[in-house]
């Protein structure tokens, strides 16, 4: 095995590493946003509001990411006339209505596990809906979300390898490309790309836990200390 | 370049698409066992192994479970192809990646299961003084599999939904056969792709459905 080769044209990985990066936290963004907009109304008492909203869901958790992001590079031009000038906007779109859609379930389960008394007492007080949601349902359904997100931006970040197979220059395209190069070890190109990506996860387990003990010190919570291990906390209907 | 929606087109990739879709439940229903299986060995052995097998494999089962199939079904298939064995299928190497990647999520949910069993089952096994194998088979894993059984299902509708990914090593699978069929007739990417998505979703909906309602009859029935 040539070690040093791979050594000699780590630098060569800068440039895809933001890449990788920037589709994941892109998408991350847009399904965050998705997730909140689908989960309220998701969990609405208006059939009008929730039909929608459920359907957007099913269909976007029911049929294969894969699928999606080949449907939005290839499907979708022809289709809706719509052309990205970047392939990378269409792996985004994918990746963002897939995990948006599947962590909507997350922030509907939360804000339904808000014990009632909450709410009663809000009307008691008479808050309007906003600030019922703004002041009473979100803080307390925030942490409660935090690790199933954080499991979803994982697998978000996991699924992000996949843009190279549409033709977006992430770490993935770099090390398929570099490896067929003569003089260069194709099993040690995907290997770095292995433990760049697992720091990465790290990395985003990590920031969560924080985010996680912050937001339950907000609420005088003490969060639960979880051994250190990167598990996913998707609960039984998370994924389906 | 093609220009919009054909059913011309459909009629004539339907049949390809749903040769791909008959490789998916295959590759489905291999990796699916792989997945049951060596997801429990996991968690039992992650419990009740050696002490020195213990560390490594909750290690090797996280980094399994925090990095990408693609980039793992690549590199396997490349060890595979260039070092080890030529003559392995793409199938083979795909489904018992996908297999392996997906117990290392199942094992979560078994993990789950187990902890969720009361102590007092154990200490009720010890004090009988059972046999290891009893305790495991008349107590533990019978408990275990009615918490287990909803999340474990779940993990295999999303395997099933990722089997795509295996195109990369030629597995022909729907996103394969679609881009054969564009290499061979230079159009299908509309159809194709959308008749790929429409058959997942027929596929998985009733089972996810289906998945949920045992969930919650599960939650209901006290145990």
């Amino acid at each position: 095995m040539d070690f040093q080769a791979v050594i000699e044209s780590l630098p060569r990985y800068g440039e895809p590493l933001l890449v990788t990066v920037g589709v994941t936290v892109a998408s991350a963004a847009l399904a965050l946003v998705l997730a909140f907009g689908l989960g309220l109304m998701t969990g609405s008492r208006h059939l009008a509001v929730r039909t929608p909203a459920r359907v957007f869901v099913e269909f976007f958790r029911g049929s294969s990411v894969v699928v999606q992001l080949f449907w939005f590079a290839f499907a979708m031009p022809v289709v809706l006339g719509i052309q990205f000038d970047y392939l990378i906007v269409a792996g985004i779109i994918a990746l963002g209505f897939n995990y948006g859609a599947y962590s909507s379930e997350v922030v509907r389960g939360a804000i339904a596990a808000v014990p009632k008394g909450q709410l009663e007492a809000a009307t008691a007080l008479n808050l309007t809906p906003l600030q019922k949601l703004r002041l009473v349902v979100l803080p307390q359904a925030w942490p409660e979300m935090i690790p199933s997100l954080c499991a979803f931006a994982i697998m978000l970040l996991k699924a992000s390898a996949l843009v190279s197979v549409i033709g977006v220059l992430d770490i993935t395209w770099l090390a398929g490309l570099l490896g067929k190069q003569p003089g260069q070890d194709r099993l040690l190109h995907y290997a770095v790309v292995l433990v760049i990506y697992f720091v990465l996860a790290w990395l985003i387990w990590t920031g969560m836990r924080a985010l996680e003990r912050r937001a339950k010190r907000g609420l005088g919570i003490e969060a639960k200390v979880q051994k250190g291990r990167l598990a996913p906390a998707v609960a039984a209907g998370g994924v389906d | 370049m093609q220009t919009g929606w054909s059913n011309e087109t459909l009629r004539e990739i339907f049949p390809a698409i749903w040769d791909g879709f008959i490789v998916v439940l295959q590759v489905t229903l291999v990796a699916g066992i792989i997945a049951i299986v060596v997801g429990l060995l996991v968690a039992i052995g992650e419990r009740n192994g050696p002490a020195w097998l213990r560390r490594p494999l909750s290690l090797v089962f996280q980094f399994i479970r925090n990095t990408p199939l693609l980039v793992q079904v690549l590199i396997v298939w490349t060890a595979t192809s260039l070092y080890i064995n030529p003559d392995w299928s793409a199938f083979a190497v795909g489904s018992t990646v996908l297999g392996l990647h997906y117990a290392s999520y199942t094992s979560e949910s078994y993990r789950a299961g187990i902890d969720a069993i009361p102590k007092g089952q154990w200490e009720a096994a010890t004090a009988l003084n059972l046999p290891s194998h009893r305790v495991w088979g008349a107590i533990v894993l019978p408990q275990m599999a009615r918490r287990s059984a909803a999340a474990v299902g779940n993990w295999i509708i999303a395997m099933f939904k990722e089997v795509p990914t295996l195109f990369i090593i030629g597995v022909m699978e729907m996103i394969a056969e679609a881009r054969a069929f564009q290499g061979q007739h230079y159009t299908g990417a509309v159809e194709g792709y959308t008749l790929a998505g429409l058959l997942f979703l027929a596929a998985s909906y009733p089972v996810a459905v289906a998945m949920r309602r045992l969930e919650n009859r599960l939650a209901k029935s006290n145990f």
